[in-house]
């Protein structure tokens, strides 16, 4: 294969490492919103957003990228997902708005409870109608003479929501362990005590669309259970339960960094068996990767500067997320 | 009764790109400022500089907070609300885009984090360091976004088969015609605007007797800034008036008011410009003007309106009003920079009350001339998305227009309640005044290794 062949999944891979930083980092953050309602006090919510405060920026720039890296690489996918999932997405851009400013807004207000509620919906919104996108994207867009050709609410499914709804708890889940991390004392307790149940809620949610998926949509079905695909993915389940054992061991023994890490490896595996799920599809059941693909000459000229800048964006998060290492200490305030 | 998604969408984006430009403009003058303070604390170790430095940044995160989550929203609508644009142009306009994140969002994302919350963690040579990459982060945003906007203007370097763009070069593509003027004047803008406002805030303070030291420092580099940089803006103005003739005419004849390309143009002061009659109402003018302007020569002739069809001319009102609104706030900036600079010169700018009170509420001026600035050259480019390759009327997604609509009013209904909070929360910052602090003792818990997170 040369190499114009091969850019289109040079890519697909490209932004498939944009979307998983972007569900990773974003997720914690969103997920420590996800968590606001049921902490202890505003002095415990200001530690909460303390220990986020630095990194979530820089973060969210990730769903830039991931959506800035499908316009420039799959200009076709792009006109596709954005008009069919048009109000899931705005609605998560709204919520994304409200929750961003309240970073610096409710450290500026006097009545913070309206601005705990802001940050709480936006980031629980948010997250809810990115696994709606992924649910609908999931089961697919129905595309005419290559454009968008379904109704305004296709996405709203039985699966959308109950992606939603397992979105939401994996990002509560990513949430409640960084805090296990970056705190100590009672309230690392209780960050773990509801890692626990986040943990158990994530697993019963990814079960069911294990389930859901391939006896809904029969290509999945063939992918899975085809032989001898079956043998070759069989490793991808035993890994997956094999992860989410280490991560229950590690928030019961009260670990600091690894139920965090373990959580990361659980999501990145699920990641992994919706990409077996859907390759060679960037909207299925129709585009393919390599259909949807920007002009060579588009895609060469930015894979040049991506190749150089990648790594130093790396580098910025690396240092941000060193800089800003520790714990957060009980008396913290945002500035 | 039927609504026309297209016109609802167009809304829908002037409005979302309106409010969006707003805050980097106001961001990119703040954070030159910042680095500008950062390096004066890091060069001369005045305490004055870091006190102003750590209240700018203060205002800076509100703005850029506001200019983060706005400016998702837009990196989105290309796709939600203008899919066939995106499919026909992405080739060319995606990776002008994509490099603006790759080059500029990360970075600032990061530095802003030192400058916020790094102080007790930092070195000092980072912190300074850390202005001037925001800054540099800010400015590196607008030189893509612009390079962008400036292709859709006036298009260069690519070729169209099966009616879609394709790349031919790049550095065409980057360059193209309008882009190095347009850059010029949006930077020169957006410094002016941060400029005003330092202008405002130092007066307000003078005025109130409060922060003596800042304030006359933050008056003495607003009038050093604006002084060199309003004038420029004429110049720069001006050239940038000479391209849009060459490659945008029908732009030009709209801000002119001009129909009758065989006459020579007056500069219309004031008029009402009527597309039904093809004439302007309640003229005010000065005869022969703009042909001296825009050709140097007294008879000079231009393009006038009549000489395209009614739907290849852009709606002549937004533009026409738009470039007066603008024209008459250079002309104030140009006034009140150089009336500043005199009265300096004559060791009076602290004490001239009346004028302090002037500029300490036209604070907005800025602001108000790059709506109006945006009007021109976005309205102006109209009825086309991308001159001459793209109909906007053909860039619209296939979104049905109920949904456009209800996004639009939420749009609305979320930015003008975000803005007034944010405007209110800016607003208490200045009221609170400059915090008369000095750097805080290292706390116990960073010698143990543990974080605190204040600044």
């Amino acid at each position: 294969m040369d190499f114009v062949a091969l850019l289109p999944f040079i890519w697909a891979a490209l932004i498939g490492i944009a979307v998983a930083f972007y569900v990773i980092l974003d997720g914690f953050d969103l997920g420590i919103g996800v968590l606001f309602p049921f902490a202890r006090g505003d002095a415990e919510r200001d530690r909460m957003l303390a220990a986020i405060a630095p990194f979530w920026d820089g973060n969210e720039t990730w769903l830039v990228l991931g959506g800035g890296g499908l316009l420039v690489a799959f200009p076709r996918a792009y006109s596709i997902i954005m008009p069919a999932f048009y109000l899931p997405i705005m609605a998560m851009l709204l919520a994304l708005v409200f929750r961003g400013v309240t970073f610096e807004f409710r450290g500026i207000a006097e009545r913070k409870r309206f601005w705990n509620f802001v940050f709480a919906a936006g980031s629980t919104v948010a997250g809810f109608c990115q696994g709606l996108v992924l649910g609908g994207l999931v089961q697919g867009v129905k595309i005419e003479n290559g454009a968008f050709a379904g109704g305004a609410f296709d996405w709203a499914t039985p699966f959308g929501v109950l992606c939603g709804l397992g979105v939401v708890a994996g990002y509560a889940l990513l949430g409640s362990t960084w805090l296990m991390m970056k705190t100590d004392g009672d309230m690392a307790a209780r960050a773990a005590g509801k890692a626990k149940v986040l943990l158990l809620a994530v697993l019963v949610f990814m079960a069911a669309v294990s389930v859901f998926t391939p006896l809904e949509i029969p290509r999945i079905a063939e992918r899975w259970f085809a032989l001898p695909n079956f043998y070759y993915l069989l490793p991808v389940p035993i890994l997956t339960a094999a992860v989410a054992l280490a991560d229950w061991y590690f928030i019961a023994t009260r670990h600091e960094a690894a139920p965090f890490l373990a959580t990361i490896a659980l999501f990145l595996l699920g990641y992994l068996g919706l990409v077996i799920s859907t390759f060679p599809f960037i909207v299925p059941p129709d585009l393919t990767i390599r259909d949807a693909a920007a002009a060579p000459a588009s895609q060469s000229f930015i894979l040049i500067g991506t190749l150089i800048l990648l790594p130093i964006i790396l580098g910025y998060t690396a240092l941000t997320y060193w800089l800003f290492r520790g714990k957060v200490g009980a008396s913290a305030a945002y500035h | 009764m039927g609504l026309d998604p297209t016109l609802l969408a167009r809304i829908q984006f002037a409005f979302t790109v309106s409010f969006h430009i707003i805050f980097p403009t106001f961001t990119i003058g703040v954070a030159a400022y910042l680095a500008t303070l950062e390096v004066l604390w890091g060069w001369t170790g005045a305490e004055r500089y870091k006190r102003l430095a750590a209240f700018w940044t203060k205002i800076f995160a509100v703005s850029f907070a506001m200019g983060v989550v706005s400016g998702l929203v837009l990196s989105y609508q290309f796709g939600t609300n203008w899919s066939r644009f995106s499919a026909t142009v992405g080739n060319v306009v995606g990776p002008l885009i994509g490099y603006e994140v790759l080059t500029a969002f990360f970075l600032e994302a990061t530095f802003l984090s030192v400058l916020l919350f790094g102080g007790e963690r930092v070195p000092r040579w980072l912190h300074v360091f850390s202005g001037i990459a925001v800054a540099f982060g800010t400015a590196l945003s607008a030189f893509w976004i612009l390079s962008a906007n400036s292709w859709m203007q006036t298009p260069a370097g690519y070729t169209m088969q099966g009616g879609v763009a394709f790349p031919l070069d790049w550095w065409a593509i980057i360059f193209n015609p309008s882009f190095p003027y347009r850059l010029a004047h949006m930077l020169d803008a957006s410094l002016l605007t941060g400029g005003f406002v330092v202008l405002a805030i130092g007066a307000r303070y003078l005025l109130a007797n409060r922060h003596v030291e800042e304030a006359r420092t933050m008056l003495r580099m607003a009038i050093l800034l604006t002084s060199v940089l309003a004038p420029l803006q004429l110049l720069i103005g001006d050239q940038h008036g000479l391209n849009t003739l060459k490659y945008q005419p029908m732009k030009i004849a709209a801000i002119e008011g001009h129909w009758d390309g065989s006459k020579p143009g007056a500069f219309e002061i004031f008029a009402w410009p009527d597309e039904k009659t093809e004439t302007n109402l309640l003229s005010i003018a000065i005869p022969h003007g703009s042909s001296l302007v825009l050709t140097h020569e007294w008879n000079g002739l231009f393009p006038g309106l009549k000489s395209v069809p009614l739907q290849d001319r852009p709606p002549v009102k937004n533009v026409f009003f738009g470039f007066r609104i603008m024209l008459a706030i250079g002309f104030y900036m140009i006034a009140a920079a150089l009336f500043g600079a005199l009265l300096w010169w004559r060791g009076r700018l602290f004490e001239t009350r009346w004028y302090l009170t002037i500029v300490a509420n036209t604070w907005w001026v800025g602001f108000v001339a790059v709506i109006a600035g945006w009007t021109v050259t976005e309205g102006g480019r109209q009825p086309w998305i991308v001159q001459g390759v793209l109909r906007t009327a053909d860039a619209v997604s296939p979104v049905p227009a109920g949904s456009v609509l209800t996004t639009l009013i939420l749009f609305v209904v979320v930015y003008l309640t975000v803005f007034s909070f944010g405007a209110y929360f800016i607003n208490r910052l200045i009221a609170r005044g400059i915090q008369d602090r000095t750097l805080p003792a290292r706390p116990p818990e960073l010698a143990s290794g543990r974080a605190k997170f204040e600044s």
